[in-house]
């Protein structure tokens, strides 16, 4: 492949949105369980609770930080390097935007500072309150932003006019069924995040006979919600699946593998897909009418193949069937994992199982596995184009951009997110391995039941020290 | 609508520059500061707020995009290399918040970051600013000054000038939120960056006039316009009287009234234009049906927004104390 801007910049589009998303699904999963924990630790005044609070706020400190400042990154970006697209989409993907950064950025951005620093300063009701706030700024956001890029998937509402995208009706733009399978598939995606890190962490000390009241939370609340999530989640995919059907037959043909026009069709679980000689490598696949059923939940539907699509119209075929199916391979093991561990936990053997705890532990990178790969399926399918059917990638970069310009911007990108993004791990993993303040876990349970605020005095709490020991 | 609009994105802006100005001559100075004693108190000063403070500068670009989207995309690829770069300075002062507390012996990386991408991200801001005072190149109502086209002695000058007026924002900061040596060494610090300001926008004046800018004449068309520099002159005075009278409380209102006014001629001068002289705000204005549709953000989610601003300085009131447990 040449090396043009205009190629350096859909690298460094690809690299700095999925490093960002990585952080999002993330904290998105994290301020809605941090949400949970407060108001059980107001209701009941267990201490427990309290430390294993304090806890995943420090760890959710480093990833919002780090998805802040890599999603800045993102708004300006559609203006430095896609400049055609954001003068032609500005009308629509601007005010979209626009209602993200009011609803979800400042309320997120305001409260996370109480969050962080406040406890001491506000009324208990109140830092509940924030963290709430901090929860459903997250929300929001994913909410635009899903409703932005569905737009990009599925352009409707609007008249092209002085060539630009002119919205008419903006109901359409909200709410389409795209959006509103979409949206879902990604908030479940993140709490399932936020439910397999928290379990694998207790998993974690389990395995090295460590807190074991908070590891026995966090392992049973972790696997419980995403044994609820999971089924939910597939079906959700599944009906993703259907606008893909219905919108995009040039995506869904690549996803599936699929080279001729079939009626009903056939489904390829597993193949090489061969694009100079049009055809699948070590195929197994399922007879028909299996294909049709899955993607149009019809016995007799027809399928589109790729070989009726003029090849100036197909995006990489590779990469979207294999992405595709590494998304739901990991969601089948997800699927798996949570319900054996929660019948097991259920039958009170979990935490001595120590395969199952292992497994668990390692479970932690499937649901970014999924997201990432997930987020390829739909973006690298929707090649050429980067509004489907009416604006091609190819002609919505910027014009004058020289690639000696974008081959700056590239390698500067990637040698600071690497740089942020070792020592943020690094900082997280730390964090994790030294498990919850001990000190805390040293006062008896309700010491002093009509003031719980005693146990966790702020001083103990915030003492700068702690996060330092691994040095 | 138009002018609706407008008005939010002013406001925008200048909130952005008031308060993340701030912030970022906090860190600017911070590279001066030596310590930790020092250091922890003035990052205490800023650090649940900036936050906050840097979502104006997103708000800013998503008014733009949304109700100006020619302006937004014309800006954002003509700046290219300044606003990458800009955004990596932004990138790094912001992780050194949390990760400076979270080591020892590496604090030294975390904290020259912070200095380093303050600096960075004011010097490119204010020559984003000259740049677009002393004019871009033009072909076809296309940008067409090549990657650094935007680099003339007058655009570093701002740059510079932005450095020093920010510092001088962060240290009047610092003295309305800090006690002992900080607030000393800030408050000794303010009357040289105030007349480093000043001497930077005599020299602006002064090159304006040598090169002829084509904005001077807007100030020979409009002499209205001369009374945001009369403002800025009561409050550089006042600003002046406060310094020598030890008061903590009035610089910083008095710095931030010189930068409205600052703002404020600006604006005025570019107007109608918001590229000056290639693109003005009717050109770039976006469709009736977005504006309409953004408006009710603008009424009902844009004040909610300064609220929320509002409530986390209330929080966040007082003097910090240095034993704060700031360091989470
Ligand atoms: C605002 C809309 C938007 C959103 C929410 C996303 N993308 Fe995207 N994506 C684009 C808008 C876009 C784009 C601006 O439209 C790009 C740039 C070039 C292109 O063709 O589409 C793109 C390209 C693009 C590519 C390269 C495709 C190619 O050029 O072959 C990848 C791998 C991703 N994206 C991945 C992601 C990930 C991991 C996301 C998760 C957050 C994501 N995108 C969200
Ligand atoms: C083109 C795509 C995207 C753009 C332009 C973008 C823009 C931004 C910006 C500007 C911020 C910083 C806001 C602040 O100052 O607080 C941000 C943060 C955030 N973004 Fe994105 N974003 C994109 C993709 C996504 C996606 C796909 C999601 C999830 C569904 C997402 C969810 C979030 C969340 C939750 C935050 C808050 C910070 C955090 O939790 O780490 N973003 N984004
Ligand atoms: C049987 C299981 C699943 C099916 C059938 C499925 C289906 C799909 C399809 C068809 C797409 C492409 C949508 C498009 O092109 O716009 C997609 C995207 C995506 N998937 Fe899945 N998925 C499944 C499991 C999962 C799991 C377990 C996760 C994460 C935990 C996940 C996360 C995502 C994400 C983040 C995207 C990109 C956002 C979007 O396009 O909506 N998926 N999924």
């Amino acid at each position: 492949m040449e090396m043009t801007a205009l190629f350096l910049s859909r690298i460094q589009f690809a690299f700095t949105i999925t490093f960002h998303i990585i952080f999002p699904s993330f904290t998105i999963g994290l301020a809605a369980w941090l949400t949970v924990l407060e108001a059980m630790y107001l209701a009941t005044g267990r201490a427990a609770y309290r430390v294993i609070f304090e806890f995943w706020l420090r760890i959710f400190g480093i990833a919002f930080g780090l998805g802040v400042v890599s999603g800045i990154v993102m708004g300006f970006q559609l203006g430095t390097n896609w400049s055609v697209l954001s003068r032609m989409s500005g009308p629509i993907q601007g005010p979209l935007l626009m209602y993200e950064t009011f609803t979800a950025f400042m309320l997120e951005a305001t409260f996370f500072g109480v969050l962080i620093f406040g406890r001491s300063r506000v009324p208990p009701w109140f830092y509940l309150f924030s963290t709430a706030m901090v929860g459903l700024g997250t929300t929001f956001s994913a909410f635009w932003i899903m409703v932005n890029n569905s737009w990009m998937q599925v352009p409707t509402g609007y008249v092209l006019e002085n060539g630009v995208f002119a919205p008419n009706d903006w109901t359409k733009i909200l709410f389409n069924s795209v959006v509103w399978s979409r949206f879902p598939h990604m908030l479940f995606a993140s709490y399932l995040t936020g439910a397999f890190c928290v379990a694998a962490t207790g998993a974690w000390y389990l395995l090295r006979k460590e807190y074991h009241a908070e590891a026995r939370i966090m392992l049973r609340m972790g696997l419980g919600l995403a044994a609820v999530l999971m089924p939910i989640q597939l079906l959700f995919g599944h009906l993703t699946g259907e606008y893909v059907n219905t919108y995009q037959p040039s995506k869904m043909a690549a996803i599936e593998g699929r080279w001729n026009d079939e009626k009903p069709a056939s489904e390829v679980l597993f193949a090489w897909p061969d694009v100079a000689n049009r055809r699948n490598l070590f195929e197994i696949k399922l007879p028909p009418p299996f294909g049709s059923l899955i993607d149009a939940d019809s016995l007799t539907a027809g399928e589109t193949g790729l070989n009726s699509i003029p090849p100036e119209n197909w995006p990489p075929v590779l990469i979207p069937f294999l992405s595709f199916r590494i998304m739901v391979g990991c969601g089948l093991v997800m699927l798996g994992l949570a319900w054996f561990g929660t019948y097991m936990s259920y039958r009170h053997r979990l935490a001595y199982n120590r395969p199952m705890l292992w497994l668990t532990f390692f479970s932690f990178p499937l649901p970014f596995i999924a997201i990432i790969t997930g987020w390829f399926t739909a973006e690298v399918g929707r090649q050429p184009w980067v509004v489907f059917g009416v604006l091609r990638t190819a002609d919505a970069v910027t014009p004058f951009l020289t690639t000696r310009e974008a081959t700056i911007s590239l390698v500067i990108f990637c040698a600071v997110y690497a740089f942020i993004f070792l020592f943020g791990t690094f900082y997280i993993y730390r964090l994790i391995r030294n498990g919850p303040a001990r000190r805390l876990l040293e006062t008896p349970h309700l010491a002093v039941p009509n003031r719980p605020m005693s146990l966790a005095d702020e001083e103990t709490i915030q003492e700068p020290s702690y996060g330092i020991a691994g040095e | 609508m138009v002018m609706f609009w407008v008005s939010l994105l002013a406001v925008s802006i200048l909130l952005y520059v008031l308060l993340d100005g701030v912030d970022l001559g906090v860190g600017l100075l911070f590279g001066l500061a030596n310590g930790e004693a020092r250091r922890g108190a003035m990052l205490s000063a800023v650090a649940p707020i900036w936050d906050g403070n840097e979502t104006w500068l997103v708000v800013t670009a998503v008014i733009l995009w949304g109700a100006f989207p020619l302006v937004y995309a014309t800006l954002l690829s003509a700046f290219y290399l300044p606003v990458i770069v800009m955004l990596l300075g932004l990138i790094l002062r912001g992780v050194a918040f949390e990760f400076r507390y979270k080591t020892q012996r590496l604090r030294w990386i975390w904290d020259f970051s912070f200095a380093g991408g303050s600096l960075i991200a004011t010097f490119i801001q204010g020559m984003t600013v000259g740049g677009l005072v002393e004019g871009l190149q033009f072909t076809n109502g296309e940008y067409s000054g090549g990657e650094v086209g935007w680099l003339t002695p007058f655009a570093v000058l701002c740059g510079i000038g932005l450095c020093l007026g920010y510092a001088l924002l962060g240290a009047c900061w610092l003295v309305r939120k800090c006690e002992a040596e900080v607030r000393d060494v800030a408050r000794r610090q303010i009357p040289v960056l105030a007349v480093g300001v000043l001497a930077f926008l005599v020299l602006v004046f002064a090159y304006a006039l040598a090169e002829h800018l084509p904005i001077l004449h807007r100030w020979i068309d409009r002499p209205y316009l001369f009374a945001f520099p009369a403002v800025g002159a009561v409050a550089a005075t006042v600003l002046a009287i406060s310094i020598l009278n030890h008061n903590d409380y009035w610089p910083f209102h008095m710095v931030g009234l010189i930068f409205v006014s600052a703002f404020g001629t600006l604006a005025l001068s570019f107007w109608p234009y918001m590229i000056p002289f290639q693109i003005t705000v009717d050109q770039a204005a976006a469709p009736q049906s977005s504006l309409m549709f953004m408006f009710w953000g603008g009424v009902v989610v844009f004040p909610l927004m300064l609220l929320y601003t509002v409530v986390s300085y209330r929080v966040f009131r007082g003097k910090v104390r240095a034993s704060a447990g700031y360091g989470h």
